[in-house]
């Protein structure tokens, strides 16, 4: 210790004359050395665990693979075979359609709660009261809702019930359940969307709104002209992000649905996960998630350009 | 200034009491299921049906969180009562726990080291290596996992924290990510001065680096903590039996047992609350501090 301390306060003296340094600190000084030893450990856990499982997760598509016999090369079967597979366009449809349901409603609820927010209660504890639901385990927030909306003792249905509706349930209804799971997500990520959006309309200056008002506009229209365009990189970062979030929902349907009523919220996720952890095709299932991988890119690819995220209303 | 009409004052009025109203509205609904879970958690299993439109607990007793905890005699009568599966949730906690520990605290570690040569190093490479970072974040988890379980398999780790830990303990893309942005956001000057003085860019990384982006760090360690914390998908792969499973799995493996009966909700509910009691805790110490982080998260 003592002796790095005297190394900052003397002058500048070249390290290598320095006798009494162990041979190894010289390597410290040396700019591109000290950077491979600084990024080796991060190197070595990106290269095991995402550039090698990301080749290999192409090359086991390639493959017919129930991780019990030697896995045999097959080509591009599994591709053509999910072409042809209707489960995997109905889970396609399932995810697309739960993605429809989830994002506009997150995004209007996010927008209201940041302009109120912004307007009305600027408080720290009413914002984190907010963000609550998104810190807690998707796990829990799936099964606290599933308990709410239990049809013999939930809440909710206590509810309806004294109200004179009769018991809706949710989880169990074909029609309902696929809805209800884009609500329990909803109700975790509002919050999380909507401080997002208050920590974007900080960044708006003020003289803009003063400017709209003086033009006679009022807090519709100063909403529509100055906030949504200048929100719009905060925009984009939501709305990209949680459409790739939404497109992989996975813990809510494996705490509530199980992918049923009727593969009714079989999402492509929870289809990957079917075949490849309950059925063992791994071939199919890596084949279906280089799939969706695909899919993925491009949809961001096209919100990008439709939102043309590269450019800036602001200066 | 004097002679504004009232109107459109009350007019202003009434729009603020209703914007305090829409917020009350939505603080309620986040917290809503929170404290039925709690109610529910505190309400002898007896009265779940009666009192299942209540906002209070009947009967409130700790018993439900002792049972989870393993603290009840197992020859309690009240035990009996009930057709309870046996629930040992003190063992998921303090597995989270370890989880969370381990999945965090080597990340933050090395990916500091990381982002630190990524803003400041120079050396061959750097662009090309930086760049593959960044993509990898757009790679669905689901595209990893199956490879990642495979691999985990084969070293036989299934079923062991390292196992759990290990594609989180050495970097992932966002906390490099995150880092490097925060590292490249302060001026160098103070890294240079130290530089011509003789320091080495260790000692420089340890002792000026570090130290200045405390804060940047402390809300990374907020954000990685969390997510640990509340993880399922991989976990949920490669820890299910008892000695490893985290809290998410836990929960999921108790709902799953009484898939044909009802389920015994009250216990599922004491675990509920048990696994929102550190974020609660977090939220009331810490809570400009945790609303800060996620509110900065994210590149402007």
């Amino acid at each position: 210790m003592s002796d790095r301390e005297l190394t900052s306060v003397q002058p500048a003296v070249s390290p290598r004359k320095m006798p009494r340094r162990p041979f190894y600190r010289a390597l410290f000084y040396k700019e591109s050395t000290c950077a491979w030893i600084f990024i080796a450990p991060a190197l070595l856990g990106f290269t095991v665990f995402y550039l090698v499982p990301c080749v290999r997760a192409v090359y086991v598509s390639l493959t017919d693979w129930n991780l019990l016999r030697p896995s045999k090369f097959v080509g591009t079967a599994n591709y053509s075979r999910l072409w042809n597979d209707p489960n995997f366009w109905n889970s396609m449809r399932v995810t697309l359609l739960y993605v429809l349901y989830n994002i506009p409603v997150q995004t209007v609820i996010g927008l209201l709660l940041a302009t109120l927010l912004q307007r009305f209660g600027r408080s720290v504890a009413l914002r984190s009261l907010i963000l609550a639901p998104y810190l807690i385990a998707n796990v829990i927030a799936a099964i606290l809702w599933f308990w709410m909306l239990d049809p013999l003792l939930g809440f909710c249905n206590a509810l309806l019930h004294s109200l004179g509706i009769g018991t809706i349930a949710f989880f169990s209804d074909q029609g309902l359940a696929l809805p209800t799971v884009a609500a329990v997500n909803i109700w975790r990520h509002m919050g999380f969307v909507a401080l997002l959006f208050y920590t974007g309309m900080q960044g708006i200056p003020l003289n803009l709104y003063e400017a709209a008002r003086i033009e006679g506009a009022g807090p519709w229209k100063s909403f529509w002209n100055v906030t949504l365009p200048l929100l719009r990189p905060t925009l984009v970062f939501v709305l990209v992000t949680n459409v790739i979030g939404s497109f992989q929902v996975f813990d809510t349907i494996a705490v509530t649905t199980l992918g049923g009523p009727v593969n009714s919220t079989r999402t492509i996720v929870w289809y990957i996960y079917e075949s490849s952890f309950l059925n063992f095709r791994m071939g199919y299932a890596s084949a279906m998630s280089c799939a969706l991988f695909v899919a993925l890119a491009v949809v961001t690819g096209v919100q990008m350009r439709i939102l043309r995220s590269d450019k800036s209303d602001l200066g | 200034m004097s002679t504004i009409d009232r109107s459109s004052r009350s007019r202003a009025n009434m729009a603020r009491w209703f914007g305090y109203l829409v917020l009350a509205l939505f603080a309620a609904i986040s917290l809503g299921p929170i404290w039925i879970a709690v109610k529910t958690a505190l309400s002898d299993s007896k009265t779940l049906f009666s009192s299942a439109n209540s906002f209070l607990p009947q009967d409130p007793t700790l018993f439900n969180l002792q049972r989870v905890l393993g603290l009840v005699n197992p020859a309690d009568p009240r035990l009996a009562q009930m057709s309870y599966g046996k629930i040992d949730f003190f063992r998921a906690l303090l597995n989270s726990a370890i989880f969370t520990f381990l999945a965090a605290a080597p990340q933050i570690g090395c990916s500091a080291l990381a982002a630190y040569a990524f803003a400041r190093l120079r050396f061959a490479g750097r662009r090309l290596i930086f760049s593959l970072f960044l993509a990898a974040t757009m790679i669905p988890g689901v595209v990893l996992f199956i490879p990642n379980f495979i691999l985990i398999k084969d070293l036989g780790w299934l079923n062991t924290f390292q196992g759990m830990a290990a594609p989180y303990a050495l970097m992932t893309p966002f906390a490099v990510f995150f880092l490097r942005q925060m590292f490249l956001s302060t001026p160098r000057e103070l890294e240079e001065s130290a530089l011509i003085d003789g320091a080495s860019y260790v000692s420089i990384f340890f002792r000026i680096v570090l130290p200045i982006h405390r804060s940047a760090l402390a809300t990374l360690t907020i954000i990685i903590s969390l997510s640990a914390w509340n993880d399922f998908f991989w976990p949920f792969l490669v820890g299910r039996s008892e000695s490893v499973r985290v809290m998410s799995v836990a929960i999921n493996a108790f709902r799953q047992q009484q898939a044909g009966g009802t389920p015994d909700w009250s216990g599922l509910m004491a675990c509920t609350v048990l696994g929102i009691v550190p974020i609660a805790v977090l939220l009331v110490l810490f809570g400009r501090k945790v609303v800060e982080s996620f509110q900065y998260s994210s590149p402007k």
